[in-house]
């Protein structure tokens, strides 16, 4: 077999990642063809969008003026890509970051004979792997860029490589001769691209990253001048709405336009089929499509519907019926999926047991965007703009949806107003191209809010239950904990019946590997309800159980909280972590999490002399890499109205490359924990989704945070974890730890909502 | 025909009069800084001022602002210079951004009335949602903004004595 040179060019991906300023490039040295020859095409002969004025390969231009735009690959969703990704390329490159601006980059995959490859890398935004993933790409892109501008200055002076360096925009010779990039950029552009990345920078030498830099776009958020996709216009387009099956798999039995059509700027009404009862999703539900001139237009054409529903696949489902089924189901036996050591006898025989059951509802994403997208289907192409956080996924699902082929489909990416997994799913690109097909118009499609919280795939609700044997000295020697769920991976082709609880328990999280004697129980319960990731997933449920457990434990047992959790974590040391954010994980840094949060909170003083319907609650949990701990103090008064008086959050999250913006995270992923644990639900009755508004789906308002609210970054080492999702699971334990503390109430039952009213 | 001014500039409406001010800002005149949320007034993305009163745009009929001037962020500054957009900078508020014109209209709103809120000022009158949770530098901002708003006045009142 033989490739073409452009095929292999733009096509390989290599066994060492060699991907030269972004351009997936095959090292030859690593390639197993025979006929790969050492690269020497420049930048240049390269083509594609590779090259322009000032472009030195995909992901960088430098303007005549000297300032540089970087491409971010990344979709951005507020967690900062946009700003952090650029910041490791300036960082190498040797340009200031004030001189930096940042463009959004499309979708880039290339077909090769090996398989659909990435032009620019992977791209994609879940698991909190945004930043790990590209840690050392983009510091690799910079560093071989800034080798090349200096390779360009050298020759130009017909001087040495060694006697050049970069500073600030610049090449400087050590006799003083200095040329701009904007200068350079061009004669750099015809060099071949160097084989090797130039050894980065140790962390300690860092001038841009590990210092907190703000929003690179925050003066076009501030003025209005961002663009979501919601705000996507292009020439020509229509609006459109679609009405959707309010019960889990129903379809269209009938329906009547002709109210519908007669709304002034209606143009077309039709049917969407959804998926069949059980089969993977594409599209959520069934439903019928407006089409119109404007979004009100389509908005009131939708309402004056009149369609008859099926009720789907299981059109009894409710709440009530939900939670019994967990208690059925928790009185028997379930799929055993650890079992360490001797469960059995070891609860026989142990001198204390503790037991209890913790509860979580489904929960909606609700991001203030709705989900919308853009699709033009002409002929044999199509144009997408999407606020996605999985574009490859949305050229699938839109490939999918039409029967087009993948190369046909441009997928544009738009700055998105929150993702937090929601946007891991496309489903409203399939919709929107499948409107824009039948229509034949581009079409932007928008959900409603009332669409966005009835049609989510919502995280899963549970009931968990925990028990534990204690020793004289009260640790748990063993530990079960047995969850009820409903498995976000329900109606996945490629997940077996047997592997359903992989998405709900993650075999290594504390206190496994601590306790000799451990199981961990599985129990499939029957829902109709679609669900999905929802930022730190099946961690927010888990670390709710245990870290409350623990708390229970530490009350049957006379002990202290605090002594408990530092006395089972135990000294340092790297404990094996299966799951994602593995394959180790150090207990140690979480002991030190918990201590420094603990002092700062007064936590200690604060427990020895209490004060009525006064608490303070502790939590700490591992996940996706990084760890986190968090004290919370509460206050309750006589007719059960809770105030947080104070949070204290610590987040270890090895080297953090944007200070500033894993702070914001810090504080929103707490907040976010907060609203959840306080009062969001979503319930079924009669087979339909309750909630449908911020009405009756209340996310928390600034009046519930509290004035004092600190956010740490401790334990710095030289590599990044991710940030967005690690510290959401400790805040609904510590919470309602700090409420059991102030009250006696044990919250085992998510959210808190109206439980500590008397 | 409904004829008010937006941003100082005149407009004609002559769509359905009970089309929600939102959509008629966003898919009629392409000001696309007004931001759609949730269409029943809660959660405040849509935020605008009309008559120099803070009001959601998503529930208030295009036939009720007949005759009034509406402001959105596009029309707050030229180019994000106004106290409350600088200190949302200095603060650096925004995550997912798609909240903060309505935050920033809400708060130019409050500071108007009470130049100098307390954090009870400020909580119970800012009730726009954040789905990202910035709530913490939000209030910052808000009190970044009314001490430079404060300073402002106290030297121009100044220049003039």
């Amino acid at each position: 077999m033989s490739l073409s040179r452009r095929q292999f060019i733009v096509g390989g991906v290599t066994a060492s990642g060699g991907l030269l300023l972004g351009i997936p490039l095959q090292n030859p040295r690593a390639a197993a063809h025979q006929d790969l020859q050492s690269i020497e095409e420049s930048i240049e002969a390269i083509g594609i969008d590779a090259t322009g004025p000032g472009q030195l390969g995909y992901f960088i231009t430098i303007n005549p003026d000297n300032t540089v735009v970087i491409g971010s690959n990344q979709p951005e969703i507020g967690q900062g890509i946009r700003t952090t990704l650029p910041m490791l390329v300036a960082e190498e490159l040797e340009v200031d970051f004030a001189s930096v601006s940042v463009k959004q980059m499309p979708l880039g995959i290339v077909r090769t004979s090996s398989g659909m490859q990435w032009r620019y890398g992977g791209q994609g935004v879940g698991g909190s792997t945004g930043l790990t993933g590209n840690w050392e790409f983009m510091r690799q892109v910079g560093a071989r860029a800034r080798l090349m501008l200096q390779q360009a200055a050298a020759s130009l002076w017909e001087a040495q490589l060694d006697d050049v360096y970069s500073e600030g925009g610049h090449v400087k010779h050590k006799d003083g001769r200095i040329l701009a990039y904007g200068e350079l950029v061009t004669a750099a552009a015809k060099l071949p691209v160097p084989e090797d990345a130039p050894t980065l920078k140790p962390v300690s030498a860092f001038r841009i990253a590990g210092h907190g830099q703000k929003t690179i776009d925050a003066l076009d958020i501030v003025t209005g001048r961002a663009r979501y996709g919601l705000d996507t216009d292009v020439p020509g387009m229509k609006y459109a709405m679609i009405e959707r099956s309010p019960w889990h798999d129903g379809t269209v039995v009938s329906f009547d336009a002709t109210q519908a059509r007669k709304v002034p700027g209606v143009i077309d009404v039709f049917e969407i089929k959804g998926p069949e009862p059980g089969a993977p999703y594409l599209i959520l539900a069934s439903g019928v499509a407006v089409v119109a001139e404007s979004t009100w237009a389509a908005m009131q054409g939708r309402a004056a519907l009149e369609i008859e529903w099926s009720h789907g696949s299981y059109p009894q489902e409710d709440t009530a019926a939900f939670d019994a089924q967990c208690e059925t189901l928790l009185a028997g036996d379930g799929q055993v999926v650890r079992d360490d050591g001797d469960f059995d006898s070891a609860i026989a025989t142990a001198g204390r047991v503790v037991e209890a059951t913790y509860s979580v509802p489904y929960v909606s994403h609700a991001p203030l965007e709705p989900q919308n997208c853009f699709a033009h289907v002409d002929k044999d192409k199509c144009r997408i703009i999407v606020p996605t956080q999985m574009p490859a996924g949305a050229s699938r699902a839109v490939a999918a949806a039409t029967g087009l082929d993948r190369m046909a489909i441009e997928v544009e990416l738009t700055r998105i107003g929150g993702g937090f997994g929601r946007r891991l799913t496309a489903d409203y690109a399939a919709e929107a191209a499948m409107v824009s097909r039948q229509s034949g118009f581009p079409v932007k499609l928008v959900w409603s809010r009332e669409d966005d919280i009835r049609h989510d795939f919502y995280r899963p609700a549970g009931h968990h239950h925990l028990k534990a044997g204690l020793n004289q000295e009260g640790v748990p020697v063993a530990w079960t904990q047995r969850l009820a769920s409903a498995s976000k991976y329900y109606r996945r082709a490629e997940v077996s019946d047997d592997k359903l609880w992989e998405a709900e328990l993650y075999t290594d999280d504390f206190p496994a590997n601590m306790i000799e004697h451990f199981r961990l129980e599985w129990f499939n319960v029957n829902s109709a309800v679609p669900r999905g990731s929802w930022r730190a997933p099946a961690h927010t449920a888990n670390a709710f159980a245990i870290q409350s457990f623990i708390d229970e434990i530490a009350f049957h047992s006379g002990q202290d909280p605090l002594d408990l959790r530092l006395n089972m974590l135990g000294e340092p040391r790297e404990i094996d972590y299966a799951n994602h954010g593995g394959p180790t994980f150090n207990p140690g840094r979480l002991a030190k999490l918990l201590r420094f949060v603990a002092e700062r909170s007064d936590y200690r003083a604060r427990r020895a002399s209490p004060k009525a319907g006064r608490g303070i609650g502790l939590a700490c949990h591992f996940t996706f890499g990084g760890y986190s701990a968090h004290a919370i103090e509460v206050s309750v008064n006589h007719q059960g109205d809770l105030a947080i008086d104070k949070i204290v959050a610590a987040i270890d999250c090895g080297y953090a490359v944007n200070p500033n913006a894993v702070e914001a995270q810090v504080q929103g992923a707490t907040i976010d924990g907060l609203s959840t644990a306080l009062n969001l639900k979503i319930t079924v009755k009669d087979g339909k989704i309750v909630q449908s508004n911020f009405n009756d789906y209340p996310l928390l308002k600034l009046a519930q945070v509290p004035t004092a609210f600190e956010s740490h970054i401790l334990n710095w080492d030289e590599t990044p974890t991710g940030v967005g999702e690690i510290p959401i699971p400790t805040v609904a334990p510590a919470l309602a730890n700090a409420i059991f503390h102030a009250t006696g109430k044990r919250i085992r039952r998510l959210p808190i909502a109206d439980q500590l009213k008397t | 025909m409904q004829k008010f001014r937006v941003n100082g500039t005149a407009v004609n409406f002559s769509g359905d009069s009970q089309t929600p001010l939102l959509y008629v800002l966003r898919d009629n005149l392409k000001l696309y800084g007004t931001r759609f949320g949730c269409g029943i007034g809660a959660c405040g993305a849509c935020t605008v001022h009309i008559d120099g009163q803070a009001q959601r745009s998503c529930i208030t009929p295009v036939a009720n602002v007949s005759g009034a001037d509406v402001t959105t962020i596009e029309g707050l500054s030229e180019n994000g210079e106004h106290p409350v957009q600088q200190a949302w900078l200095e603060i650096d508020v925004p995550q997912c951004g798609y909240c903060q014109a309505g935050q920033i209209m809400a708060a130019t709103d409050l500071l108007k009335r009470i130049p100098a809120p307390t954090d009870q000022d400020i909580q119970d009158n800012m009730t726009n949602l954040c789905r990202c949770g910035t709530y913490v530098r939000i209030r910052k901002a808000i009190h970044l903004a009314a001490q430079r708003m404060h300073n402002k006045s106290v030297a121009d009142n100044g220049a003039t004595s």
